[in-house]
C-alpha cells in the first residue's frame, strides 16, 4: 500500500455515496451515525446488484459455469481482507455474519476448545456488549474466570490495573476493544501484545471500529486474533471477518455444524474440512461477501493515510467546535482517539437531543450505545454521540455545533 | 428552528419535563416497581398508596430520562388520581394506542394526557412516553420491573 497521501477529494468521494443526496424533511442529510453503521458507495451496490442481476449460483459445490464464476467473486473478498489486515495467509481469514458472531465463534471454538477451567478472559472497561456477554456465558458454562481491565476517568485504559490483572498468569486470552465505539479511544495495541504474551495469554482484538480509521497489519501488531464487520467498513451487512494465526485456528474445534464444514460425514463420525471452512457452515453470504470485497477495494483505493489524515482533521475540528458549547461535557479525552465522539448537553437529555437534531436532517445515535457497563463506570445513562466517516465534512460538524447552540437555547 | 416540533415539545411537555409536580418517593406506600429502558438509558420508579377502597389515592415517581419520559409521568399521576387499578390498566391501553396512533375515539375525560398524542409522529420515542406506564402496571400487577423496549 502506498503511504503517501493521496489527494483526498472530498466532493468525488460523496458522490459516490448515492444516499448523501437523500433530503430529510426537505433538509439536507448529515449522517453522524457511521460507527454503528457506515453507508454504501456505489461500487459496492453495483457489486451486489452484478452479482444477482448477472453471475449467481451457490458456491463451493456447483460444477457449472454460474457456480464457478461465483465462488471465483466470492473467495475474491478473503484475498481482500487478507490484503487489509496483512494476514499471513489467506486460510487464516473466516467469515462470519458480524463482529459478533466472531467473538461467538472465538469464545465457542477458544474458549470451550482450548482453555482450561481456572484460566481467565480479560476484557476492558470500555468494550461493547458484543465483547462482554460470550465471555460471560463462557464463564458460565466453563468455569473460566472474567476479569475486566480498568480505565481512566480520561477515557483511556489503565495500563498499571491492566497489567495487575495478568501477573499471575492465568489469563489464557486478553479480548479487547482495539477502538471504542462509544469514547473514541484507541486502545495502546502494541503494548498490550507485548503485555499479554509476556504473561503468556494470546490477544484478540474487537476492530469493528478501529479497522475503519486506520490501517491494520496483524502481523506487525503481532496479534493472535482480530475481527471486524463490513457495514461499518462502507460495505453490507451479514458479512464480517475473524481473522487468527493459522496454528490457532488449527487447533480450534468448529463452531457450528452443517454442510461445507466437514470433509467427510458418515453416521458414526464426520471429519473437518481445513480452515478456513472448518469455521463456516452452511451456505454463506454470499452476495454480501460480493459487497465486502468491493467496498475493501473502495478503501485501498482511498487509501489509510488519506482517511486517517482526513478523519484526524475532522476530529480535531469537531473537538474545537463541540468544546466551545456552553454547558457541554465531551465524555472521555484520550490522546490517541478518532472520530467518535460523545457528549451530553446540560439542558437537554440525549434523547431530546437526537429528535432535535432529527429534525434539522442530522442523524445521532442516544443512548447508551451497547456499553451500559462503561455507561455505568462514567456515571451516565444516556449520551449522545456523533461518528464520521469517510464521506463527512467539516460543514457537516458546524451545522451540528450550530445546532446543538440552537437546542440549548430552545431547552432554557 | 424547532418550530416543526412544537407539536410534541409543547408548553405543558416542557413544563411537565423540566419542572415535574409529582416527582418524589412516597412516604408510605403499597406498591412499587422500575421501569427499565436499557437500551435508551431511561429509567423510573413509580410507588403507589392505594385508599381503603383500593383505588389509588397517591402516586409518586423518580426518572432519570428524557423530558418525554419524565412529562409523561407527571402527567400519568394526574390522570390516574382516584382510579381503580383496572380502570388504570384501562387507561394505559387507550393511551398507548393514543401514543402509537396520535388518535383517541374513547377518551372523554383524557385531556391532561392529550399533550402527549404528538409522540406518534415519532415512532423512536413512543417508547419513552409508555415506560412510566408500563412500570405503573407493573406495581399495580405486584410485579417489580418492567420494560417498554420490548
Amino acid at each position: 500500500m502506498n503511504d503517501t497521501v493521496q489527494s483526498f477529494d472530498i466532493k468525488a468521494i460523496r458522490a459516490q455515496f448515492p444516499i448523501l443526496g437523500e433530503k430529510i424533511r426537505g433538509k439536507d442529510l448529515v449522517f453522524l451515525d457511521s460507527a454503528a453503521s457506515a453507508q454504501k458507495p456505489r461500487a459496492v451496490i453495483d457489486a451486489m446488484v452484478h452479482a444477482m442481476e448477472r453471475q449467481y449460483a451457490n458456491i463451493h459445490r456447483g460444477l457449472h459455469w454460474m457456480s464457478e464464476r461465483t465462488t471465483e467473486a466470492y473467495e475474491m473478498a478473503r484475498d481482500a481482507a487478507a490484503r487489509l489486515l496483512n494476514a499471513n495467509d489467506r486460510s487464516e481469514i473466516v467469515f462470519v455474519r458480524n463482529s459478533t458472531e466472531a467473538i461467538n465463534l472465538l469464545a465457542h471454538s477458544y474458549g470451550r476448545g482450548i482453555l482450561k477451567p481456572g484460566q481467565a478472559v480479560l476484557i476492558s472497561g470500555m468494550e461493547h456488549h458484543s465483547n462482554i456477554v460470550p465471555w460471560q456465558m463462557l464463564r458460565d458454562s466453563h468455569g473460566i474466570e472474567l476479569r475486566v481491565a480498568p480505565i481512566t476517568d480520561a477515557g483511556e485504559l489503565d495500563m498499571a490495573g491492566t497489567e495487575a490483572l495478568l501477573a499471575d498468569g492465568r489469563v489464557g486470552l486478553v479480548a479487547i476493544t482495539h477502538m471504542s465505539n462509544v469514547l473514541g479511544t484507541y486502545t495502546p495495541a502494541e503494548r498490550l501484545v507485548a503485555l499479554a504474551h509476556q504473561y503468556g495469554a494470546k490477544i484478540f482484538f474487537d476492530g469493528s471500529q478501529a479497522v475503519v480509521h486506520r490501517r491494520v497489519d496483524v502481523q506487525a501488531l503481532g496479534a493472535d486474533f482480530y475481527c471486524f464487520t463490513g457495514h461499518k467498513l462502507y460495505g453490507p451487512t451479514g458479512i464480517g471477518v475473524l481473522w487468527g494465526r493459522r496454528e490457532l485456528l488449527d487447533a480450534m474445534p468448529p463452531f457450528l455444524g452443517g454442510g461445507d464444514m466437514i470433509s467427510s460425514v458418515a453416521y458414526e463420525r464426520s471429519t473437518w474440512a481445513d480452515v478456513p471452512h472448518k469455521f463456516e457452515a452452511g451456505t454463506p453470504a454470499i452476495i454480501e461477501g460480493i459487497g465486502l470485497n468491493a467496498a475493501i477495494e473502495f478503501v485501498e483505493a482511498i487509501g489509510y493515510p488519506a482517511i486517517a489524515a482526513h478523519e484526524a482533521a475532522l476530529t480535531d475540528h469537531a473537538l474545537s467546535k463541540l468544546s466551545a458549547i456552553e454547558g457541554i461535557t465531551i465524555i472521555g479525552r484520550a490522546q490517541d482517539r478518532g472520530g467518535v465522539i460523545s457528549f451530553a448537553l446540560d439542558r437537554a437529555h440525549a434523547h431530546d437531543v437526537a429528535t432535535l437534531l432529527d429534525r434539522q436532517g442530522i442523524a445521532v445515535r442516544a443512548g447508551q450505545h451497547c456499553a451500559e457497563p462503561l455507561m455505568r463506570r462514567l456515571g451516565l445513562d444516556s449520551t449522545a454521540r456523533a461518528s464520521f466517516g469517510i464521506y463527512t465534512t467539516n460543514e457537516e460538524i458546524d451545522a451540528l455545533a450550530d445546532t446543538l447552540g440552537r437546542i440549548r437555547e430552545f431547552f432554557a | 428552528m424547532f418550530e416543526d416540533v412544537r407539536d410534541l415539545y409543547n408548553a405543558a411537555i416542557l413544563e411537565r419535563g423540566r419542572r415535574p409536580r409529582h416527582m418524589g418517593k412516597l412516604q408510605a406506600f403499597d406498591a412499587t416497581a422500575k421501569g427499565d429502558n436499557p437500551m435508551c438509558g431511561d429509567r423510573v420508579t413509580v410507588w403507589v398508596k392505594f385508599a381503603p377502597g383500593g383505588t389509588i389515592a397517591e402516586t409518586g415517581f423518580d426518572a432519570r430520562g428524557c423530558e418525554i419520559s419524565k412529562a409523561s409521568a407527571d402527567l400519568m399521576v394526574e390522570a390516574v388520581q382516584g382510579r381503580s387499578p383496572a380502570d388504570t390498566k384501562a387507561m394505559f391501553e387507550r393511551f398507548r394506542a393514543m401514543a402509537q396512533s396520535g388518535e383517541c375515539p374513547a377518551c372523554a375525560g383524557f385531556e391532561p394526557l392529550k399533550p402527549l398524542a404528538a409522540v406518534h409522529a415519532y415512532p423512536s420515542r413512543v417508547k419513552c412516553a409508555t415506560l412510566p406506564w408500563h412500570a405503573l402496571v407493573a406495581a399495580l400487577d405486584g410485579a417489580a420491573n418492567a420494560t417498554s423496549e420490548s
